[in-house]
This record gives C-alpha cells, sequence and structure tokens, in this order.
C-alpha cells in the first residue's frame, strides 16, 4: 500500500508539473503574441503621416513643400506618404531608423527646428544626411516602388529615357540627380548672379567617376593621358 | 400705408421713361448709350476680372527635339513639358540641366552667351541675374488652339 501511494503521489506530481509545464508555456506564447503585437502596432503607428506631421516642424515645413509635388497628388491617386521614403520597410533596417529617429525626438525638444527660420537655416545640413541615407543604401526607399529594371524606355521621353540609361550605367542611383523631388531645395550654387552662400555643385551633382574605385580613377587618367598626347604633339608641331 | 407708395411706382416709371427719351434726342447721350451695351470679356469668354477657364485639352507637349526659330532673335521655345519644375530663390530647376556646368552631362541647350551681359552691356563671369527668370521669355508648348486666327508665316531667311 505504501509503495503504491508513493508511486500515486509521484504520478500525481509529474502531471501537476507537466500540466504547469504546458500552461506557463500557453501563457508564454499568448504573452508573446501580445507584447510583439503591441510593439509592431505602436510601431506602425509612428509609421503614420499622422504622427509624422503632429509636430509642427513637420507640419509647417516639409509637409506643405511635399503637398504640391506629384508624390502627394497625381493622376492615379496613389501617394506616398512620410515613411514610404524616410522609413525602411524591412525589419532590421526600420528598427535601425527608428532607433536613430530618437535623436530627432531630443531635438524637438531642444526646439533646433522650431520656427520657419531656424529651420531653413538647418535645410542643407537636414538634407544632406538624407541624402547621404538615400546614397547608401542606394536609394532603397525609392525602389520601393519604382524599380529601373523594369523601366520601358520607349515610354519615357527623349530625355528621361537618355539620362536614365547614361545614369545607371555610370553607376548612379535616384537621389544622384533626383533631389528635391518632394520638398523645397536648400540654396544650391547655379553660376547666376553673385555668391548666394548654398550648396556647391560637387555637393548637389556628385560625380560618379570621381567616386569610383581608384582602379578605375588610374586607368581614367591613363585614358586622359593618351588623349592629352596627341594634341601636344599636333601643338608641339605647329 | 403700403398702398400709397405702391400706386406711386408706375408714375415713377412713367417719368423716368419721360426723362431718359427727352434726354436720348441730345447727341452727348446717344454716344453713351451706344458705348454701355457692349459687355468687356476675354477671349477665352470670360470676365475681364475673372480667371480664364480652363481650356479643354491644353496639355503640356510632351518631350520633343528642339524647336526651329519662328523669326528673328526669337526666344527659343521649351520643346518638353515643364510641370514640377519650379525657379525659386534658392533653386532654378532650368539652370540644373541647361547652365554651362551642366549642359554637356545632361545633354540640354546651353544658356545663350547673350545672358552673360548685364544691362549696361558688360561682360559677366556669370549668367546675369536679370536672366534669371527664363520662362518669362522661354515658354513649354502646349496643344491650345489660337484663339485669333492669323497670317503669321516664319521669316524667310530661317526657313529651311
Amino acid at each position: 500500500m505504501m509503495i503504491d501511494n508513493n508511486n500515486s503521489l509521484k504520478e500525481r506530481i509529474r502531471e501537476r508539473v507537466q500540466r504547469a509545464g504546458v500552461g506557463l508555456l500557453g501563457m508564454v506564447f499568448v504573452a508573446g503574441i501580445v507584447l510583439w503585437g503591441g510593439f509592431n502596432t505602436v510601431l506602425e503607428l509612428t509609421n503614420r503621416e499622422e504622427f509624422c506631421i503632429s509636430c509642427h516642424e513637420m507640419n509647417d515645413n516639409v509637409f506643405q513643400e511635399y503637398r504640391n509635388t506629384i508624390h502627394y497628388s497625381n493622376r492615379s491617386g496613389v501617394r506616398a506618404t512620410c515613411p514610404d521614403c524616410h522609413v525602411p520597410k524591412d525589419w532590421t533596417h526600420k528598427m535601425i531608423r527608428k532607433i536613430q529617429a530618437s535623436n530627432e525626438v531630443l531635438h524637438k525638444i531642444l526646439g533646433s527646428i522650431d520656427t520657419p527660420e531656424k529651420f531653413n537655416a538647418k535645410r542643407l545640413e537636414l538634407a544632406e544626411h538624407e541624402w547621404a541615407r538615400m546614397k547608401k543604401t542606394d536609394s532603397r526607399e525609392c525602389r520601393n516602388c519604382h524599380n529601373f529594371e523594369y523601366f520601358d524606355y520607349s515610354e519615357q521621353g527623349r530625355r528621361s529615357s537618355r539620362m536614365h540609361q547614361t545614369g545607371l550605367n555610370e553607376g548612379k542611383t535616384c537621389i544622384d540627380c533626383h533631389k528635391g523631388i518632394a520638398h523645397t531645395l536648400p540654396a544650391v550654387e547655379q553660376g547666376i548672379g553673385s555668391d548666394k552662400h548654398g550648396a556647391p555643385q560637387e555637393i548637389f551633382h556628385p560625380d560618379a567617376k570621381a567616386e569610383a574605385k581608384p582602379e578605375t580613377k588610374s586607368e581614367a587618367k591613363a585614358e586622359a593621358k593618351a588623349e592629352a598626347k596627341p594634341e601636344d604633339k599636333a601643338a608641339a608641331g605647329k | 400705408m403700403k398702398n400709397p407708395i405702391r400706386s406711386t411706382r408706375p408714375l415713377l416709371a412713367v417719368l423716368l421713361a419721360l426723362s431718359l427719351g427727352s434726354s436720348a434726342l441730345s447727341p452727348l447721350a446717344m454716344a453713351a448709350d451706344t458705348a454701355a451695351p457692349t459687355k468687356l470679356q476675354s477671349l477665352r469668354g470670360a470676365e475681364v476680372p475673372a480667371m480664364d477657364p480652363e481650356g479643354e485639352g491644353t496639355r503640356n507637349e510632351k518631350d520633343r527635339a528642339p524647336i526651329p526659330r519662328n523669326y528673328l532673335q526669337q526666344p527659343p521655345l521649351i520643346p518638353h513639358s515643364t510641370k514640377g519644375y519650379n525657379i525659386t530663390k534658392n533653386f532654378n530647376k532650368c539652370l540644373d540641366c541647361h547652365s554651362w556646368t551642366r549642359y554637356k552631362e545632361t545633354g540640354a541647350t546651353k544658356v545663350s552667351i547673350t545672358h552673360f551681359k548685364n544691362r549696361d552691356g558688360q561682360e559677366m563671369a556669370n549668367i546675369s541675374p536679370r536672366r534669371y527668370f527664363c520662362v518669362q521669355c522661354h515658354v513649354p508648348q502646349s496643344d491650345a488652339k489660337p484663339l485669333v486666327n492669323n497670317t503669321f508665316q516664319r521669316a524667310q531667311g530661317l526657313d529651311k
């Protein structure tokens, strides 16, 4: 009897532990879903246009500028909102960008750009950050919608067809040419009138060749020398 | 109380008509009468102070090759759509392709050398600021029909 009792007690404990284990596992599972779902929901709430323009820095400056562009209003009614261009779609890069964006919260509190004058004073710096980010990722957010591999050059105008093909062959990316398509540009030096203290052309139109690898650079130099030599000879002959 | 006023109205009207009729006999008043009925309106049929109605089928023309001049000194026409191209204090979209530093890469027609002169005829190192607003003279084309028939012909010397 004693042995039987002991055995039944052990079995009972084992059963209870098993049940508790299963229960705990279930609770963790459900809690995981709730927490993860909640986290993602909050993250997605911060990924909407309403959230972006809930601070007047964005609403009064860049949002008003964007409302005049094709990404806001167009014939087919497809709209790219703030996060479509400014927040990466895939999870890892999205999280990194969201953590970086905490810096923007800090500057919201500091009031770094809380008047149009302050914003315009910083416009070049802010724009350069976005240009650099786009350049670094080969304009990843543009390519969420626009894939140059799907271009039908016969449908494009003669200018865009030519520029797209030469530009992409040179290894350029969207942002190299398409700056200021959604927001007002900072002042840019364009060789008209006196100096307006704007961004120099080297920043606004970075030369794809200048950024190429050293090997291609030396090749280009060699080519340039080869081209220069006949002229030199001709000049000497004259 | 209202009835007496109403009854005087026809009388007033008759008096007014008589006075108008008598004044119409004088030559000065006759001139004023002939000028009055002319209703001023724009060529597109809108009232003068009102905005012109949106024309039908006036779409910006698509890209094409440079358009030859029609008369001497004609500012070359813009052979492409300029939709979304802004000229602001900060940035001139036209010069982003047509300036001398950019035209080779973009394949655009470069700004005329005459644009480097200031109003006193002095040559400058940069484009003169008085040339900043390109579309004051250079205009994009649309398929709008001419509002008035005309007999304009290209300058003979420019014919191919």
